[in-house]
């Protein structure tokens, strides 16, 4: 009976036992038993398409054929991997990392054997599948540059999410997780990752203890990211990129209706797909040791002195500030002394007697050497600000440069130095501490061009909906002084004595109106300078003058604005001046010019280097189109 | 009795038998393999392969074997209750050198046609043993110190085997059923008063030995031990297995999940599901409901057994009876016990419906005997 009793008294526990688990907790371990075998998977969502202002696609997602191997359904896996050699051809090392990589795992994880496969190889292992037990090719999304080189310093481009994003980015979206997964890392791809990126979707699965999927339960598809249409004009964008071949230069066009950036080019580039893919340790030392440094986007991170092209700003400022007639002449014997140093003009006999048309015709320095004084550095810091130079603007690229309007507060903040005389004269033709990248110079052309403030702007849509115009409102400076400028612009291209007269364009009605700047990146100390100035081509490329050339075209109602600047490229009007003309045509033209519209003595010249830049053209938009077939 | 005396009383012959069977354990019996069928088609995912069929082959083989033991006569089953022992005993010690591995336990005998568990024979035909010796040993010499410490040798000599294998659960099952017996038998209480004091000594002991140079068990039985106080000290190691199978268990609710609908054995989170942890499954999927149902259809075997044994004047059968009762209730208690986290997890299999061929066998050639018992009752 006590037997009995005991036993009772157990199975009485063991029914209190179950109706505990059972009834009373059945919520919480019915919670558990879900969260044990529900997993969510991250699907990722398409990357928004960047195309520019025509509807071309300019960073597109590819098919990324890959095959994979499962182990377990694979049987000898030494065996099928022999098998696939015989269908495609794969390097050696590519297969020994993957069989690496499938022990590791369990077997019934799929492991990538091979990815970036041909159309043709994918085709050849899917017919071939029956034979291939364990193999599977498989198509996932990769981000692919069509146009490659031409137009990375814009678009930039993605890479796999690396810990250092991780660390350095405030993002807690969930595909940041997934490994290798592609984030902008440069450029427009960076700055609108957001943007481009999309969301999430998920698919639970149901899994068991080991991991392994047992089936789907659902699937929430994710949003796929906005497509971005830019303002750039790729074909021109191309041709820029051609004709700055060879340089290490920067140049800007931009539409002056609304601001729009047709063309933002860097020379030399990369390309970026090189980067999608994962650099190789040898491209990457070549990128990064290059002295002509291609991984600078030079049109918006570049800053350079902006030398006489700086001078509108001076003779504006001037004018606005009623200190100077403009019929009013300076004497220029070739040098002005001020506070007992000389500055030199950059003609060593001097120009004589100039008023302010004939001094930014023939790029007088003395004319600004005295105006300038008289305006004071503030006046014309304040104009270089009005006029775009020495501010940062809003785009999304990476490093726009915010360049130099530099006045005596800013002296005395950063340098803890008073400003000085010697400053404002160096200032007043853009040399000494001011600094304005070709960006920066192509929308000081269009507010000259314009008098509005024309706000660059390189995202013309998102998704289809259009962006803000950056047509600008009135900068409120006088429209007579404007035009006096606008006047002596026209006369520096247009004028025989001008100092871009032999990079003219003659076509009636499209006539282009500019401004040559040379800007020193030495000091030439009065010794040399006695012995005589030695000249750009026999000075190492690092010491030779930058060249630069700003320009508005068509001089009536206008429609571009255009900077270029060369680095170390020696004189303005010889090396920048030829560039920024072909640049303004073709943008005029929507293709390549007529030769009617040059000067008739440098047509056969300009017929060849058409013919040249032709045919790299048609090299980009062949591999452009050509990848996509 | 001897066998003058039965044929004094009324004791069925022949065919005549068959209805003298007890047939409610019969009947019991065959539902809770039924359960244990069912329960075998879901963990394999709804395949009557691999363990299903095989399980019903083995149970129609045991019905059959129960039925022919339950027709011969108890007093045959009692001459041959120490030669029983010997084989047992000579099996256990067999395996020892011959036995077959696995899981890191040497607990099988390759027979050819099947896999015999050695410890699960003697678990029975120690049962016979006691049962016969104390049909022979005069009521008045029960509780002498001689007549004790006796049986409690024949008790110790196959658990020190058993725990050698190691099989710390059947072991322990060995000892408390052996003992259920003696109990029964009539041995005075103070026995074992002292025995259970000695073995609380003992479990202190146990527990004192850890770390020390004569630690007293393995390892893995520590760990288990830990394990089963406090779970959640390593939820992905050592108590994986039984945080798991407590979810299977307490997700079932009311009425459970249905059948074949439980994820916890459908996606291999349960260990052993088609074994030890196959209650938990029966949990999952038919609830509260299921496992109570479960619960009183093993509680009412035991009840029937009891029931047979208290009117049985034959000394023997009686406490064979009570003595396969015994192990019977400590078979379903403790593993009920271990999957629900009551008890350490000692690998006890659930009688009749965990997949295992010599557990079913020889749990089919007790209630043989049980049945033979019922059947030869003087009446």
């Amino acid at each position: 009976m006590l037997l009995g009793g005991v036993q009772l008294s157990v199975v009485t526990a063991l029914g209190v036992r179950m109706q505990s688990m059972q009834v009373d907790q059945a919520e919480d371990f019915r919670l558990l038993a879900e969260e044990n075998r529900i997993n969510i998977r991250l699907l990722p969502p398409a990357r928004g398409v960047i195309f520019d202002r025509n509807g071309i696609a300019i960073a597109d997602n590819e098919q990324n054929y890959r095959v994979v191997m499962v182990r377990e359904d694979a049987g000898d896996v030494d065996e099928a991997l022999a098998k696939l050699l015989t269908i495609v051809d794969l390097p050696e090392e590519t297969i020994a990392k993957a069989k690496e990589e499938i022990f590791k795992r369990p077997p019934f994880v799929p492991v990538t054997i091979a990815d970036r496969l041909s159309w043709e190889e994918m085709a050849k292992i899917n017919i071939n599948a029956p034979a291939l037990p364990g193999i599977i090719a498989e198509v996932g999304l990769s981000r692919v540059y069509p146009w490659g080189a031409e137009l990375s310093h814009v678009t930039g481009y993605v890479g796999p999410v690396s810990d250092f994003d991780l660390s350095r980015i405030d993002d807690n979206d969930p595909l940041l997780q997934i490994p290798k997964f592609q984030i902008g890392k440069t450029g427009v791809e960076n700055k609108l990752e957001r943007t481009l990126r999309g969301s999430a979707g998920n698919r639970r699965i149901e899994v068991n203890a080991t991991g392994r999927v047992m089936r789907e339960l659902d699937r929430v598809p994710g949003t796929p990211g906005k497509d971005i249409q830019l303002t750039i004009d790729a074909r021109l964008q191309a041709y820029v990129q051609a004709r700055l071949n060879g340089e290490s230069a920067g140049a800007v066009v931009i539409d002056l209706e609304h601001g729009d950036l047709r063309a933002v080019a860097s020379a030399p580039t990369f390309d970026p797909n090189l980067f999608v893919r994962g650099i190789s340790v040898k491209d990457w030392t070549d990128l990064n040791e290059n002295k002509y440094r291609p991984l600078a986007a030079k049109a918006v991170q570049g800053a350079y002195p902006p030398g006489s092209t700086f001078k509108m700003v001076t003779a504006l400022a001037a004018l606005e500030d009623g200190q100077v007639d403009p019929e009013e002449t300076v004497w220029c014997p070739g040098f002005t002394e001020v506070s007992g140093t000389r500055f030199h003009c950059w003609k060593r006999g001097g120009h004589g007697n100039l008023n302010l048309h004939e001094s930014l015709k023939q790029s007088c320095d003395c004319y600004y050497y005295e105006i300038s004084q008289r305006v004071g550095i503030d006046k014309i810091a304040e104009m270089a600000r009005k006029l775009g130079i020495g501010v940062k603007h809003d785009l999304p690229l990476s490093a726009v440069a915010t360049g130099l309007a530099p006045d005596k507060d800013w002296k005395r903040r950063t340098r803890d130095e008073s400003w000085r005389i010697g400053d404002t004269v160096n200032a007043s033709i853009g040399q000494g501490y001011v600094l304005a990248s070709p960006l920066q110079l192509a929308v000081m052309t269009a507010r000259l061009a314009t008098g509005r403030s024309v706000t660059p702007r390189i995202v013309r849509a998102i998704d289809g909906v259009e962006t803000a115009s950056g047509a600008g409102a009135s900068l409120g400076i006088n429209e007579n002084m404007l035009r006096r400028i606008r006047a002596s612009m026209d006369d520096v291209s247009n004028h025989l004595r001008g100092t871009a007269y032999r990079s003219r364009i003659v076509a009636e009605g499209n006539e282009m109106a500019g401004k040559t700047g040379t800007s020193q990146v030495r000091r030439i100390t009065a010794e040399e300078r006695a012995a005589g100035v030695t000249s750009n081509e026999d000075l190492p490329w690092e010491r030779r003058d930058h060249a630069l050339f700003v320009n508005f075209a068509p001089v009536v109602n206008p429609r571009f604005a255009v900077a270029v600047v060369v680095e170390h490229g020696g004189g303005g009007s010889k090396a920048a001046a030829p560039i920024g003309r072909d640049i303004t045509l073709q943008a005029l033209y929507g293709g390549p010019p007529p030769l009617e519209a040059y000067p008739s003595g440098d047509r056969d010249r300009i017929a060849e280097q058409q013919a040249r830049i032709a045919e790299m053209m048609a090299a980009i938009s062949t591999k452009a189109t050509g990848d996509r077939a | 009795m001897s066998y003058l005396e039965y044929n004094t009383k009324f004791v069925p012959t022949g065919l005549r038998k068959l209805l003298y069977l007890n047939w409610p354990i019969i009947m019991l019996l065959i539902a809770v393999a039924c359960a244990g069928f069912l329960m075998l088609y879901s963990v394999a995912g709804g395949s009557s392969d691999p363990w299903m069929s095989r399980h019903i082959e083995r149970f129609a083989a045991g019905l059959i074997m129960m039925l022919i033991v339950a027709m011969v006569p108890i007093w045959f089953w009692r001459n041959m209750a120490g030669v029983a022992y010997l084989v047992s005993l000579g099996l256990l010690v067999a395996v020892e050198f011959i036995g077959v591995e696995r899981n890191g336990s040497q607990r099988w005998l390759d027979l050819g046609v099947m896999d015999l568990q050695p410890s699960e024979l003697m678990k029975i035909t120690m049962v016979m043993l006691l049962a016969a010796y104390y049909d022979w040993l005069p009521t008045h010499k029960t509780s002498r110190p001689f007549w004790v410490f006796l049986p409690v040798c024949l008790i110790l000599l196959p658990t020190y085997f058993v725990l050698a294998q190691p099989d710390l659960g059947t072991s322990l099952l060995l000892m408390i059923g052996g003992a259920a017996v003696m109990f029964v038998a009539g041995v005075h209480w103070a026995y074992f008063a002292t025995v259970i004091s000695l073995g609380v000594g003992t479990v202190v002991a146990v527990f004192k030995s850890r770390g020390q140079s004569w630690q007293i068990l393995q390892d893995y039985q520590y760990r288990r031990i830990e394990t089963f106080l406090d779970p959640s000290n390593d939820p992905l190691g050592a108590g994986y297995h039984i945080t798991q199978a407590k979810i299977a268990f307490g997700s079932g609710g009311w009425t459970g999940r249905g059948f074949m609908q439980g994820t916890q054995t459908r996606l291999n989170f349960l260990p052993e599901k088609h074994t030890d942890f196959i209650f938990t499954t029966l949990a999952e999927e038919f609830g509260f409901i299921g496992a109570i149902t479960l619960l009183v259809l093993y509680v009412l075997i035991v009840f029937f057994c009891v029931a047979s044994a208290v009117t049985n004047k034959d000394r023997f059968a009686a406490l064979l009876t009570l003595g396969v009762a015994m192990t019977f209730f400590l078979y379903f208690a403790v593993n009920m016990a271990m999957v629900t986290g009551l008890a350490p997890v000692v690998g006890v299999p659930l009688p009749l419906v965990s997949y295992g061929g010599s557990a079913m066998l020889v749990l089919m050639l007790a209630f043989g005997m049980v049945q033979s018992a019922h059947v030869h009752k003087p009446r």
